[in-house]
């Protein structure tokens, strides 16, 4: 077999628009899956039993049914009940919707596990359960957090080319496009392999640095 | 004199264990009330059952026209309200339990800033005050890791008292210091007693006890079994088990 040059000078700076919809679309749905995360990770740490169970059945939900059908059920199902989302969108939902799941678990983890006695003596000054998550147990957290977070966000970075089924067009779509008018599976696939673990990279790269950044004591 | 705080009935159970078992202590204003007693006899128990780290299995406390957990009109008191009474209480831990990413100042204006509501201004305002009486004025803007035992200590009891308390409680202050700095947290908490605050302190200095307690309580099996003036305890134990505790803890003099 003869590897291609062609189609891959011809490919990579095509493929770099699905890049920038990739990035997009990982983007906002991380914020957004981030948001998600800690607010249901908290929640499954308050006082309160309804709250607690409601993310409880959230994540399993999640945990529980594959990424491809919670995106047809955001893309083809939701419309039937009247709410319809653009391609883009009906991406980020789904995305960040799933990726808040487990978010929400890393910081049930990490956030439970600060130490007994912070909980305690922000009790005896005077806090509820919910001002003790806030103030005091969750500002620990953020440090520990991180590893696992940065494999979540990596996840929903690479999860982002199921989004190619719905048609929006990203990397992975981008790379499809191209193979379907040019037959060339074998590069086009190896430079998208490239592309991803470029960005996974990147993102990897920013994850020590925050970690770096952020104070310990 | 009126009881400043009255614990009645006070029982906790862990399990199939009766840690304190029908625990009754009336404390007046302005008085140290010291609690002693072997580990395991159930002083740090009664001390978290107090303000309600340690929900009790029976028993009421009433601190200032407050019973703790229950609202003026009679009902339960929810999560909130029961936070808020809490803060009729001070509380130093053992381990001092700083919050370890925030600077001292900011430990101390936790409190006031989230709980009370006041200003940030007013806030580290206040706690500057609170640090500066314990002697820490230098020290204001250091974490807890930069700072020594005995300092953090103090930096816990201004922390409590920042909340303007009724009663301080105090769960064995001393025993996780190095021996050199003990002194120094003692002396604040013998300060803070001669200022007038009431206080309730378990503690195994028995020196403490004897200069700084007006009533010392020995706590075994989950009960009070003698009470007294300190120079009555220690000079005439009545209770066996005060007897053999006080001779171990002063051995062959």
């Amino acid at each position: 077999m003869i590897f291609d040059w062609n189609v891959v000078t011809y490919a990579a700076p095509l493929l770099a628009h699905g890049v920038v919809m990739t990035l997009q679309v990982s983007a906002v749905a991380a914020v957004l899956a981030l948001v998600i995360g800690i607010v249901a990770g908290l929640a499954s740490l308050s006082a309160s039993h309804p709250l607690r169970g409601v993310v409880r059945l959230y994540v399993e939900f999640v945990r529980g049914t594959p990424l491809l059908i919670q995106i047809f059920l955001v893309f083809f199902a939701l419309p039937v009940v009247g709410v319809r989302f653009s391609e883009f969108w009906a991406g980020v939902v789904a995305l960040s919707f799933n990726a808040g799941a487990y978010i929400s678990e890393v910081v049930r983890g990490t956030v439970g596990a600060v130490e007994k006695g912070q909980s305690e003596a922000a009790m005896s000054i005077g806090m509820t359960r919910q001002g003790a998550l806030i103030w005091v147990l969750l500002p620990q957290a953020w440090r520990p957090m991180i590893p696992a977070l940065t494999n979540d966000l990596i996840t929903l970075t690479k999860n982002s080319s199921l989004l190619s089924v719905i048609s929006v067009y990203e990397l992975t779509r981008a790379g499809q496009a191209i193979i379907a008018t040019h037959f060339a599976p074998f590069e086009i696939y190896l430079l998208l392999a490239l592309y991803y673990w470029g960005l996974i990279s990147a993102l990897a790269w920013a994850s020590r640095r925050i970690e770096k950044a952020l104070p310990q004591w | 004199m009126v009881n400043l705080l009255e614990a009645r009935g006070i029982t906790k159970r862990f399990g199939a264990r009766t840690v304190l078992d029908g625990v009754d202590l009336l404390v007046r204003e302005r008085e140290t009330v010291v609690i002693i007693g072997a580990s395991g006899s159930g002083k740090t128990t009664l001390l978290r059952c107090l303000n309600r780290l340690e929900t009790p299995d029976a028993g009421s406390t009433r601190i200032a026209d407050v019973t703790l957990g229950q609202r003026s009109d009679g009902r339960t008191a929810d999560e909130r309200e029961l936070a808020r009474q809490r803060t009729l209480f001070g509380f130093v831990f053992q381990r001092f339990n700083l919050f370890p990413h925030l600077t001292a100042l900011r430990n101390v204006a936790l409190g006031p800033r989230r709980v009370l509501g006041v200003t940030p201004r007013e806030a580290e305002r206040r706690a500057a005050a609170e640090l500066t009486r314990l002697g820490l004025a230098d020290h204001l803007h250091k974490r807890p890791s930069q700072l020594s035992g005995g300092q953090q200590q103090r930096v816990a009891i201004a922390r409590a008292l920042a909340m303007d308390p009724r009663v301080m409680l105090f769960d064995e202050p001393t025993s996780a210091l190095d021996p050199e700095l003990v002194q120094e947290v003692l002396d604040a908490m013998r300060q803070l007693a001669a200022e007038g605050m009431t206080m309730v302190v378990v503690t195994h200095e028995m020196r403490f006890a004897r200069h700084a307690a007006d009533r010392v309580l020995f706590m075994a099996d989950g009960r009070i079994v003698e009470e007294g003036p300190p120079t009555d305890l220690f000079s005439a134990p009545r209770d066996a088990r005060l007897q053999r505790f006080l001779r171990h803890l002063e051995p062959t003099s």
